[in-house]
């Protein structure tokens, strides 16, 4: 539809990968994201072990539970996933559009703001200043820099979109919308419920807030970049555009409007609550649309989830979603509400999500990318599987240890037992949860130490021959 | 429109969520508007004063030391004590964030699953306008119980000793322990200290309802204002 104004597009002659991607600062963010991921695990165990009473650590005040638990939530949130979405980011806007982003100095202004940004929140809720908001914990004078950041995210990705001409691929309707979405939520949920309104109506916009930034953060780059790779590696199209056009559209309206189920028997009012149910329970349809669509499109090459690392995991994750929605259209119900709400059903149902999806999409990319920027293959491929089973297999424990518990301690709670049984019966569950933790936190450690080591591989090896981008050796299938 | 840059950016980008905002968000701010939010100055009630003075007679160097001697014409006295009894709340809030009390503890009673007779009434709307309660501190995660009726259930002795060493006092508490609200001892808090004290004992003090498993022995100096229970 666009007029041929962009002459340099047009014509046979593409643009080279490395006048597109700072392949740089791509690895980058993948080692902060995993400087993160460590930080945030390592405060996830120590919460686990408190709550088994083997806190290890001397009762001082910067290294209080209360206090690292919000450290873990945030840097998972805003350390591990945001900075491997910038990186991801940085990869796949570039190539899709065939323009760079805005302008490199700001890509790298950008990503040092960021790290900043992510650490003085850490340093800031360790010193006691969190914010009443859960996500949210970053610090109040904190705030106006993160939403800076976001804005200036917006900007650099949002110049090659906007110059490419549309109409757009499926990823890039992801990524649009999220680059608006996500500054408008963080805004919205770290200024409102601070400054202006109190009470019930702060309940709700925290209620949004939670919600929106798993559903329009977290989720739509996560697709975003799954719309991206899934057909590259399967090297055919989505299996149906039609699907992909409801999924987006679906998950666009309907996403926003649950952010009250959060937060259901409160004293918001009752037919909002039910509002907020009515619509998860519309999306779970939505979800549904997207995930045959994905099964779709790997029908009849299914035996390739098993030999290509990437896709396994790109397919695992797939596999999660599917059972954290089913949960989600479960655990939304107000009967089920009433008996899971509060326990660990919740904490398992989020460990799925933001680890079994999110996280394993972003491992598996990591998987496929590093290879192919370092030009060297991994150093040790089979610690890559290893980091698989562990992580997906540690995950599968500790999400259904903690649904199963949740259910206990839910019923221990109604038949009015006393608070101390529990906390007794939720025993073995949280033994089980730390060891699945430990598992995952050693599988992370491994896939640390594999990408140090390629990455040392490949700067010594550097004069030998560098195969092509795009035609790297691991994982290729 | 559908694949269109303007059609994502207007209608999905700043549209869905600018109507999921209006009727998830600005609905139920406007069905509140006629209850304004309260200030700490207003939160306080005969109950809580009660409290607050406990404190001052139960660690008269500690209280002292953070805020003074009371004056000692009554009239003055009662306003002294309101005054640092606002600072308290609001201090005491702050740090309850701070330390993540809530997310291990909520400050809501739901209808359902006997909530209401292990902890009191369920929570109304007007009990969370106020200051203290922005953000909300509804909380989704329970560890340790629920919260919000917690007022006048223990004595500030309990709860001292409780933060100092949730152990000593509830075995096998996975509860951690803040022995810097304290200075070494729990009959020693500090500011901070005294402030949470504060803020727990302010949950829940302005029902007249207390909890069926520990007898509530009114308050001798007065009941919970009336306006606050007709309010509901
Ligand atoms: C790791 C989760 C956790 C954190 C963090 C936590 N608590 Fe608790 N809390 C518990 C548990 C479990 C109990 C029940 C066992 C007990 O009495 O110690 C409890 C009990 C309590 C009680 C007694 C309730 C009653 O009447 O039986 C109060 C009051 C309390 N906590 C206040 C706080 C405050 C204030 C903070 C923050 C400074 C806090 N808690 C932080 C888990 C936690
Ligand atoms: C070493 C592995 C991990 C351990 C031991 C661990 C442990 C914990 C613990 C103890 C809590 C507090 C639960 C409670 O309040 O009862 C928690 C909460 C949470 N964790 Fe983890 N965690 C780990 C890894 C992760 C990872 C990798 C992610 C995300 C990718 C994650 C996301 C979350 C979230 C979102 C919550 C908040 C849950 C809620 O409030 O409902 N965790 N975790």
């Amino acid at each position: 539809m666009t007029s041929a104004t962009n002459s340099s597009i047009d014509g046979q002659q593409c643009p080279r990968h490395e006048d597109l991607v700072e392949d740089r600062l791509v690895l980058w963010y993948f080692v902060a994201a995993l400087t993160f991921m460590t930080i945030s695990m390592l405060a996830g165990i120590l919460m686990g072990l408190q709550l088994l009473r083997h806190n290890p650590l001397p009762a001082i005040e910067v290294l209080s539970p209360g206090r690292w638990r919000m450290v873990h939530t945030n840097a998972i949130a805003y350390g591990f996933l945001a900075n491997a979405f910038l990186g991801i980011m940085h990869w796949v806007i570039p190539r899709l559009t065939l323009r760079p982003v805005l302008s490199n100095p700001l890509s790298y202004l950008i990503f040092f703001a960021w790290q900043a940004v992510v650490l003085a929140t850490a340093v800031g809720i360790l010193f006691g200043q969190a914010q009443g908001v859960e996500w949210g914990e970053t610090p109040v004078w904190i705030d106006p820099f993160a939403l800076l950041g976001l804005l200036l995210v917006a900007i650099n990705f949002g110049a090659p979109i906007i110059n490419a001409p549309g109409p757009l691929y499926v990823t890039l309707w992801y990524y649009l919308a999220a680059l608006v979405w996500t500054f408008l939520t963080y805004a919205m949920g770290n200024l409102l419920p601070e400054y202006f309104v109190c009470g019930s109506s702060a309940g709700a916009v925290g209620g949004l807030f939670i919600h929106d930034l798993v559903g329009l953060f977290v989720t739509p780059l996560g697709w975003g970049m799954m719309y991206y790779f899934v057909p590259i590696l399967l090297k055919r199209p989505m299996w149906s555009h039609g699907l992909s056009l409801v999924g987006f559209w679906g998950l666009a309206f309907f996403y926003p409007l649950q952010g009250i189920h959060h937060f259901l028997y409160t004293p918001i009012p009752m037919f909002l609550q039910y509002g907020a149910v009515l619509s998860t329970i519309a999306l779970e349809f939505v979800v549904l649309t997207v995930i045959v669509n994905f099964v779709g499109t790997l029908y009849g090459t299914g035996d390739l989830v098993l030999r290509n690392l990437p896709l396994r995991y790109f397919y695992t994750g797939i596999l999660f979603y599917f059972l954290t929605c089913l949960q989600c259209a479960l655990q939304v119900t107000l009967t089920f509400q009433a008996l899971i709400h509060f326990t660990d059903w919740v904490v398992g149902h989020a460990h799925m999500v933001m680890f079994g999806v999110f996280s394993l999409w972003q491992l598996g990319v990591m998987t496929y990318l590093v290879p192919r920027i370092l030009k060297t293959e991994w150093y040790n491929p089979k610690w890559c599987e290893w980091h698989y089973w562990a992580s997906s297999g540690g995950l599968l424990v500790m999400a259904s240890d903690l649904i199963l518990g949740g259910l206990f301690q839910g019923w221990s709670w109604a038949a009015l037992q006393p608070w101390d049984a529990s906390i007794h019966l939720s025993i073995p569950f949280w033994s089980v949860r730390l060891v699945a933790g430990l598992v995952m936190f050693a599988a992370q450690i491994l896939f640390v130490v594999n990408f140090y080591l390629t990455w040392r591989k490949s700067t010594r090896s550097f004069s030998v021959t560098v195969p092509a981008t795009g035609a790297a050796p691991a994982f290729g299938q | 429109m559908f694949e269109r840059k303007s059609g994502i950016l207007l209608i999905a980008g700043l549209g869905f969520f600018a109507f999921a905002f209006l009727s998830n968000a600005v609905v139920p701010m406007l069905m509140y508007r006629h209850l304004p939010e309260k200030t700490a100055e207003q939160l306080v009630n005969g109950n809580l004063r009660y409290q607050f003075e406990d404190l001052a007679q139960r660690f008269p160097q500690a209280f002292e030391k953070v805020y003074g001697v009371p004056p000692a014409d009554p009239e003055q006295a009662a306003k002294w004590y309101d005054e640092h009894l606002a600072k308290a709340l609001r201090l005491g809030r702050t740090v309850y964030t701070a330390e993540g009390c809530w997310h291990c503890h909520s400050q809501f009673v739901r209808p359902v699953s006997n909530e209401d007779r292990r902890w009191g009434p369920v929570a109304k709307s007007w009990e969370y306008q106020n200051e203290l309660q922005r953000p909300v501190m509804f909380g989704t995660r329970r560890v340790g119980p629920d919260l919000s009726r917690e007022g006048g259930r223990r004595s500030n002795d309990w709860h001292a000793v409780h933060f100092f060493d949730p152990e000593t006092l509830s075995k096998d508490s996975p509860m951690p322990r803040y022995p810097w609200l304290f200075e070494g001892r729990p009959d020693k808090p500090n500011d901070r200290g005294l402030a949470l004290l504060t803020y727990v004992q302010w949950l829940g003090s302005w029902h007249e309802t207390y909890p069926y498993y520990e007898d509530y022995v009114v308050t001798p100096i007065k009941t919970a204002p009336a306006a606050e229970v007709a309010a509901e």
